[in-house]
């Protein structure tokens, strides 16, 4: 077996949970990236988690970091707390659609504000998961979900929230990516802008989100590659991938 | 240190520097306003943390965040903002973190005015957020005392692993006085903080602050633990003070500004010769209920004096087992009880007889 050597592990930034999430949805390699940068970055150590309300409310035991699960919405408000106490960690939030761009999008705007040097994790997948497929802010015009069942309405439910763009305008904000992970290319895109982001914070330069166009095969009623293709299909378009905010763009790297 | 003349707000703010806080996050809201103004400027002078939030619910979820990272950790506000920290304070008690809240009491409900009440009674010591829990919940009457046991809380929030809450009326915060800020307050037992989740791993496991618990079996567990604390403070940290009570014929039961105006009516009574003495609850959670155990057979009848509608008679009714005829006067709105009020009141109960 001399000969044998391992090209591929699992990232020690993970634990050994079974992780809870449903077949095809994309929370898991989303976690494996954050986990991976977290090493590759080499600060796993004094990195510090936090698990928001939604499907990844579990999460706080899929890391291998310390953890700190927060109420729905306020993950970034107890990242602030936190870093202003220990300003040597690194902190990320890990936050849905449902959590951040609607209950808890006064913490996503204020953090942004202050500027703190955290980094939010946003997954976008236009759908509240875990309670079962209810219309979220980013759900898009005529996508059926338990509580817009007729498709969404503008006239009804307004037109869908697109926060990167949003958050760009913030002057506090320092980075600001919106990336998705359809496909290898894509993931390592992905892992690029979420290094980038942690980079920052690293430096003490500020406050960084990554948004993740992400899928809900089960509440779209989809299989994992219809999903997929639905999220390259609809989604993108209306959420277009790209830097949307970079205060670096000019500083000696 | 010699007594130094400070208003109220400020030296709670003060207290708690001395305590050691490390951080303290807020929202404004009158009558409390002169704490977080304070800090903002003090908490930077020694190198700690102030964060003026854009909410009250963003702030007492920073408390929570600091508090699971091992830091001790303070935030103040009145009525309508300590309703918008329910959410974060339950979470805090849920994950078992220790941190100090200050409500400064306004009237209500709603919006209600800006003026002392003690109207909060229930929303603090019936925990006031979901699930079953309860805070350690501390009733000062003067700037001292307020001063003393904020500087003993942290200790307290610390020793429980559970928020303490200062309660005082919007008369404490925003009165002047002299106090002493070096007078010595007890020092309670305490471990590290191993549980904290401090991004310091040096080899241990990891920590995680959690109050998520999906097995019915588990949480079922974790709230008789909880139960478990709340007994041990109710059997043996219950604080209140007996005062002039030899022979005393009629008791005033009043906690912070009102038991201090009770002492002046009590004065004004011994001159007319009624033997009136006062039941002071200093812990409102848990409820003295010892304290009325020690009660003088002298005593035939209890006056309960607060500024609600008698929000407080619950408990004194579990403490006073039906032994004593319980009267009740209220000054409410934001309406401070006289003295001369309070000593009407009880020469109306004890018919005027000794009333030379």
């Amino acid at each position: 077996m001399d000969n044998v050597k391992t090209i591929y592990k699992k990232s020690e930034g993970l634990s050994d949970f079974n992780l809870s999430y449903c077949p095809g949805c994309t929370h898991g390699i989303i976690h494996k990236l954050v986990a991976e940068t977290l090493v590759e970055l080499d600060v796993l150590d004094r990195s510090i988690g936090i698990s928001s309300v939604g499907c990844s409310a579990l999460n706080y035991d899929f890391f291998s970091c310390d953890m700190v699960q927060a109420a729905h919405g306020r993950a970034p408000a107890v990242a602030t707390g936190i870093k202003r106490v220990k300003p040597n960690t690194i902190i990320f939030t890990y936050q849905g659609d449902g959590d951040l761009a609607s209950i808890g999008i006064a913490e996503a705007i204020h953090a942004a504000h202050r500027s703190e040097n955290i980094t939010i994790v946003f997954v976008n997948n236009a759908i509240y998961g875990m309670t079962g497929g209810q219309m979220a802010p980013t759900t898009l015009i005529g996508q059926k979900t338990t509580t817009s069942q007729g498709g969404r309405d503008a006239h009804i439910h307004g037109l869908p929230l697109r926060i990167s763009e949003m958050m760009a305008t913030i002057p506090g904000a320092t980075y600001i990516e919106r990336v998705s992970v359809h496909n290898p290319q894509h993931v390592q895109k992905a892992k690029k802008a979420l290094k980038k982001a942690f980079t920052i914070q690293k430096e003490n330069k500020g406050f960084t989100l990554i948004e993740f166009i992400s899928t809900c095969p089960v509440n779209w009623g989809l299989t994992p590659k219809d999903a997929i293709d639905w999220a390259v299909e609809n989604m993108i378009p209306y959420y277009p991938l790209g830097v949307y905010k970079d205060k670096t763009v000019g500083e000696e790297s | 240190m010699a007594k130094v003349l400070m208003k109220g707000n400020e030296a709670m703010a003060l207290a708690a520097i001395y305590a050691g806080c490390e951080a303290f996050y807020g929202y404004p809201i009158t009558p409390q306003n002169e704490l977080p103004e304070y800090l903002s400027k003090h908490m930077a002078l020694h190198g700690k943390a102030f964060v003026q939030s854009e909410s009250e619910v963003a702030a007492i979820n920073m408390v929570y965040g600091a508090a699971g990272a091992g830091a001790r950790v303070m935030t103040s506000s009145s009525s309508p903002g300590i309703a918008l920290k329910q959410e974060g304070i339950t979470y805090i008690a849920g994950a078992e973190l220790p941190a100090v809240i200050i409500n400064v009491m306004r009237g209500g409900p709603g919006l209600g005015g800006i003026q002392p009440s003690q109207g909060d009674y229930k929303q603090i010591t019936r925990g006031g957020g979901n699930g079953d829990y309860y805070l350690y919940s501390l009733a000062p009457e003067s700037l001292q005392e307020a001063v003393d046991l904020i500087k003993e809380s942290f200790d307290i929030a610390d020793y429980f692993r559970n928020p303490v809450m200062i309660a005082v009326d919007g008369l404490i915060g925003q009165m002047m006085e002299p106090v002493d800020f070096d007078r010595e307050v007890p020092k309670w037992d305490l471990l590290p903080k191993t549980w904290a989740a401090d991004g310091n791993p040096q080899g241990r496991e990891k920590n995680i602050i959690n109050s998520l618990y999906l097995d019915p079996l588990v949480l079922e567990q974790h709230n008789l633990k909880l139960k478990a604390k709340y007994d041990e403070m109710r059997k043996n940290h219950q604080r209140y003070e007996l005062i002039n009570m030899k022979d005393a014929d009629i008791v005033i039961v009043a906690y912070g500004s009102v038991a201090r105006i009770a002492r002046t009516a009590v004065e004004m009574l011994t001159e007319k010769g009624v033997k009136c003495g006062i039941l002071k609850p200093i812990t409102i959670f848990p409820y003295p209920d010892q304290a009325f155990a020690e009660l003088p057979d002298s005593v035939r009848n209890l006056l309960v004096v607060e500024m609600s509608t008698g929000q407080m008679l619950d408990d004194v009714k579990i403490a006073n087992e039906g032994k004593l005829p319980i009267h009740f006067y209220g000054r409410v709105g934001g309406v401070v009880p006289e003295a001369e009020e309070i000593v009407q009141a009880v020469l109306k109960i004890v018919g005027g007889e000794n009333n030379g």
